[in-house]
């Protein structure tokens, strides 16, 4: 299993283009998504922000598979992997990790980390175990876990598990919607230090969709800001701060400057939301 | 002398605090002392779990202390009194009331002062959280940051001495909480209480505190007092100049401390970190 640093032909390059999202229940058409278009190269970090219900979760499951778009295409590399005449499904190559968390909680920490590969029979159980074992050491998360119930586990921790067990499939892509919004300001910078770790050893391409700002601007090297529904971006900002980056960089000028950038973005397009109708403000 | 009617001094003269569950006790504070000056706004930081409700709760008259002190003006807390009021992270809005109807609904039932002259104050201060216009709205019928506004006028129309913030706009979203935060730094800045105020985002302490205490992990103390010296009135765009960001970098440092050791000790197995590179 590839775990290479700085590895320039590391695949995962998504593009996106002119995707557009219909939903049709019963009939009334949902316009989620529209004419909506990006080149997110391999082993960026990519960060999505916009207002509530603009159509990031939807962008998300078209590029996880769990959704297809209802026009235009998405590729991941050189395969088209979303779009009206694809047979889209999920798989290994991109993984999700979701807000809600999705744990087995009748499983340990070992059985769920494993669960994927075996079930597909892409890894015996024993094999699994050892690179699941492998790959905590390598991120540095502790070893005695592994035969706990998730409910043993801090929310902080079980985000950890739950990323480990994303990357075992060894992704191109790591699809992150909102994984850490449960978590208090503490615990998730916490967790923003160790996604980062483990993003300088596998340079995986992240794809995060989120409402902290701070959050976006820390872990991005663009950010990526949707309009409100029917969702497009309306805008991309680019964070050129050094990396390997600590919390400290959340202090400088810089990143003061990039996050009012991207504010003053995001609120514009809420202001739009509200006066549409679609939330109330304040 | 105006002031000292006004608006009480606080003091923790090591404070002491522990709780039983389930046969579990945990020490909540240690020793904990610090002063929150009159008419000042004091904020509190620190983690989840570090105290910062006890702190209210105590302030507020909720709990007595197991050791040391709890002062107001020199004396011990009696007990939960208009005088000092805590505006919560929930909404605590009479549901069947309406907006107006909740504001009038402290001087009402104290019977300290006329009908009318509650009345006007209930105008103003409706007026002053940008609430005109929504006096028959009942709570479900406002938007979260509304519900705030309207507890904040429900709290102030008592001109208490001591206004106690637990958390208020935790759950709303950025946009929101700006407004808010903006909202009640007036309210704050025309009001002549003693404020103090606990969150656990930094950039929001920073932006409304005279005096910023930021607390250890449990048992609780003031790892360091740090005062923010920038100029009233202040608005958002204050948070890119040199001082701001010098006290961000000093509050982040200290909490990020607290952080690593509370991950090592935790009692639910918590994040490790040891493998880490802790830049320097």
């Amino acid at each position: 299993m590839s775990m290479t640093t700085g590895d320039k032909s590391r695949k995962g390059r998504i593009r996106i283009e002119n995707v557009e999202k219909v939903y049709d229940p019963e009939g009334v058409n949902v316009h989620a998504v529209t004419k909506c278009s990006a080149d997110i190269q391999a082993g960026e970090i990519a960060m999505v922000v916009g207002p509530s219900g603009c159509g990031k979760t939807t962008l998300l499951n078209a590029i996880a598979g769990f959704d297809n778009a209802t026009g235009g295409a998405i590729y991941l590399d050189d395969q088209k992997i979303s779009g009206p005449d694809v047979n889209t499904a999920p798989g290994p190559d991109r993984m999700v990790v979701f807000q809600g968390g999705a744990l087995f909680p009748w499983k340990t920490v070992m059985e769920n980390i494993t669960y994927g590969p075996v079930m597909q029979g892409r890894l015996t159980r024993d094999d699994a175990v050892s690179q699941a074992r492998t790959l905590m050491a390598n991120v540095g998360l502790r070893t005695d876990i592994e035969d706990l119930y998730p409910e043993k586990l801090s929310s902080g921790m079980r985000r950890q598990v739950e990323i480990i067990r994303a990357l075992i499939n060894d992704p191109k892509v790591l699809l992150l919607d909102e994984p850490f919004r449960a978590l208090d300001n503490i615990a998730k910078s916490l967790m923003h230090e160790y996604l980062l770790e483990i993003y300088e050893m596998t340079h995986k391409t992240i794809f995060f969709i989120t409402h902290d700002l701070e959050e976006a601007v820390f872990l991005a090297d663009r950010i990526y800001v949707m309009t409100t529904r029917p969702g497009t971006f309306r805008a991309v900002i680019d964070v050129d701060i050094p990396r390997p980056r600590n919390f400290r960089v959340l202090a400088t000028q810089k990143f003061a400057e990039i996050k009012d950038r991207v504010s003053e973005e995001v609120e514009e397009e809420t202001m739009k939301a509200f006066e549409a109708g679609e939330r109330e403000l304040a | 002398m105006a002031a000292a009617l006004e608006a009480s001094e606080v003091v923790f003269n090591k404070v002491g605090k522990m709780t039983v569950f389930k046969k579990r006790q945990t020490v909540i504070l240690k020793d904990c002392s610090f002063k929150c000056e009159r008419q000042k706004l004091t904020v509190l930081i620190g983690p989840s779990g570090c105290g910062k409700t006890t702190i209210i709760n105590l302030i507020a008259g909720y709990e007595r202390p197991d050791l040391g002190e709890v002062l107001i003006d020199g004396k011990k807390v009696p007990g939960p009194d208009w005088e000092r009021l805590v505006v919560f992270q929930e909404t605590a809005l009479f549901p069947w009331l309406t907006c107006y109807e909740n504001v009038m609904f402290g001087p009402l039932a104290r019977q300290v002062m006329s009908e009318e002259t509650a009345h006007n104050l209930a105008l103003g201060l409706l007026r002053k959280v940008g609430l005109e216009g929504f006096h028959d709205k009942h709570p479900s019928q406002l938007s979260g940051g509304m519900q705030r506004r309207a507890e904040l006028a429900r709290a102030l129309i008592n001109q208490p001495k001591v206004m106690l913030m637990d958390e208020p706009f935790r759950g709303l979203d950025a946009m929101t909480r700006k407004l808010m935060q903006e909202y009640y730094l007036k309210l704050f800045e025309e009001n002549n209480a003693t404020h103090v105020f606990v969150t656990s985002e930094v950039d929001e302490a920073i932006f409304l505190a005279d005096n910023l205490m930021v607390m250890t992990n449990r048992p609780s103390r003031v790892k360091k007092e740090i005062q923010v010296d920038l100029e009233r009135p202040r608005d958002w765009s204050i948070a890119t100049s040199k001082r701001y960001l010098e006290i961000k970098a000093e509050a982040l440092e200290l909490l990020h401390e607290e952080a690593l050791e509370a991950s090592k000790s935790s009692e639910k197995v918590d994040i490790d970190l040891s493998g880490f590179s802790q830049a320097s």
